[in-house]
């Protein structure tokens, strides 16, 4: 089977023996898709605690971001936050993986492109049936929503992707384990799926 | 004596009147391809099969095979070249692979697939088409269009009928339906049409029968672009 280790520098991720690679991951918009796919690597478990040490995510809730290895980014650009909580990721990670359509391309969220913001707002918050007491939120906690959905790598640089929706298991127990391993990620052609 | 032509480290025999591309097929070589089906004229358009002749790049496609020419094909530069044109051609659409019908058939994704193609280079442009579903039996999709003009060779040359055609330029470039109301549902197109059926994306897709095959058992699940196209002539 054909495999591609992409032009990435896992090497930058130097341990001393005992220390673990601190990994974080995020869910800007997207379905969380991702990261049910990202836990599914099964017994790895096991191993990647041994190693792994997962300081940031949605699923501790801790905000504080510093000194990571690693950024796992699940999600495309949908609102100011989303674009805050990546540069604060670019900023604290060594490195920083895509996964998924929606980090890559867009994806589903990508498709309100088709549409502009208002014609999207007025359906979703005032025409849309069933909808009651129609008004278009504008609470100033809420993040604004940037005209288009972008893929993250417009805005960022972005050492290695991830595509599917969302990639298989196999892929992300590859990461995990060349990281481990301390070598380049080699991607078999049944990890690169775009569906 | 038969003339040759060398491909890469091939010596390849063609006859009089051959392009580039059918002297390598002939000679089961795969040289990458999308806007070239050989049932229909080539059209040179998406530059998919640029390789080197004699150090000037040239479609392979609409090339004349000449003796002695020394053509590259299979090497890092020319594939990075037609990676760069894969990237470009999804930016350009709305390529959402994840709900395509055409997913895992597709002739643009096994492309991208078969390059290594992980992501993309270029800003996307989300550009704003509108779908066509005025036929009661067809699709038309401009959002994964790729202008490879298959569907317009195919209506003119084998079904006579001359539905589709290109219009506007540049990036405003569009497939066109002829009828009055330019909509497919106005047009002799049918369902069992070569047009209706030649499209390598998913552009022009029959209605009903979507996911009628699961993803995973696709026709390029089980291999690459590359071995099909060699193994069956497929197109
Ligand atoms: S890529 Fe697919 S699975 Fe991942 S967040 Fe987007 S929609 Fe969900
Ligand atoms: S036409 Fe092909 S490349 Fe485009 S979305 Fe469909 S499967 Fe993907
Ligand atoms: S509809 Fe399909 S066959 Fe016709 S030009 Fe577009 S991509 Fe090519
Ligand atoms: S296949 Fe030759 S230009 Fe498209």
């Amino acid at each position: 089977m054909r495999s591609t280790t992409p032009q990435g520098n896992c090497d930058v991720i130097q341990r001393e023996p005992g220390q673990k690679i601190r990994i974080a991951s995020c869910s800007l918009a997207g379905c969380f898709g991702c990261h049910m796919s990202m836990l599914d690597i099964d017994e790895l478990v096991v191993e990647v605690v041994h190693h792994l040490e997962y300081c940031r995510g949605p699923l501790n809730d801790v905000r504080e971001l510093r000194d990571v290895d690693v950024g796992v980014v699940e999600g495309a650009l949908c609102n100011e936050d989303n674009v805050k909580v990546l540069e604060q990721f670019r900023a604290n990670c060594d490195l920083l993986v895509a996964v998924g359509a929606c980090a890559i391309n867009g994806g589903l969220p990508a498709m309100r492109n088709h549409f502009g913001l208002t014609a999207c707002l007025k359906e979703a918050y005032l025409d849309a049936e069933g909808v009651v007491n129609p008004e278009i939120p504008r609470d100033a906690e809420l993040p604004r929503l940037l005209n288009r959905v972008r893929p993250i790598q417009e805005v960022v640089k972005v050492d290695y992707f991830l595509p599917g929706c969302p990639p298989p298991a196999a892929a992300f127990t590859e990461l995990f384990t060349a990281l481990i391993e301390g070598r380049e990620p080699a991607f078999d052609e049944d990890m690169v799926r775009f569906d | 004596m038969t003339d040759t032509i060398t491909i890469d480290d091939h010596q390849v025999p063609f006859e009089a009147g051959q392009t580039i591309m059918e002297a390598a097929r002939a000679a089961g070589l795969y040289i990458e391809h999308l806007c070239y089906n050989p049932a229909y004229q080539p059209h040179g358009s998406c530059k998919l099969c640029s390789v080197k002749v004699d150090g000037v790049i040239q479609t392979a496609c609409t090339m004349p095979a000449i003796a002695g020419q020394k053509v590259e094909s299979d090497s890092p530069e020319m594939k990075s070249r037609r990676k760069t044109l894969v990237e470009m051609i999804f930016a350009e659409g709305n390529h959402y692979c994840a709900f395509c019908i055409k997913s895992g058939s597709c002739d643009l994704q096994a492309l991208a697939y078969h390059l290594d193609m992980h992501e993309n280079s270029f800003n996307h442009r989300y550009p704003v088409r509108v779908i066509d579903a005025s036929h009661p039996d067809l699709i038309l999709d401009h959002d994964r269009c790729i202008f490879c003009g298959l569907c317009i060779r195919a209506s003119r040359d084998q079904d006579h009928k001359n539905v589709f055609t290109m219009a506007g330029r540049g990036k405003a470039t569009r497939l066109a339906v002829n009828s009055e109301t330019g909509k497919l549902g106005d047009s002799t197109i049918a369902a069992d049409d070569a047009a209706a059926h030649v499209c390598p994306v998913g552009a022009i897709m029959p209605r009903r029968g979507a996911y009628s095959t699961p993803i995973g058992e696709r026709y390029f699940d089980a291999r690459g672009i590359d071995e099909i196209d060699n193994a069956s002539g497929k197109l």
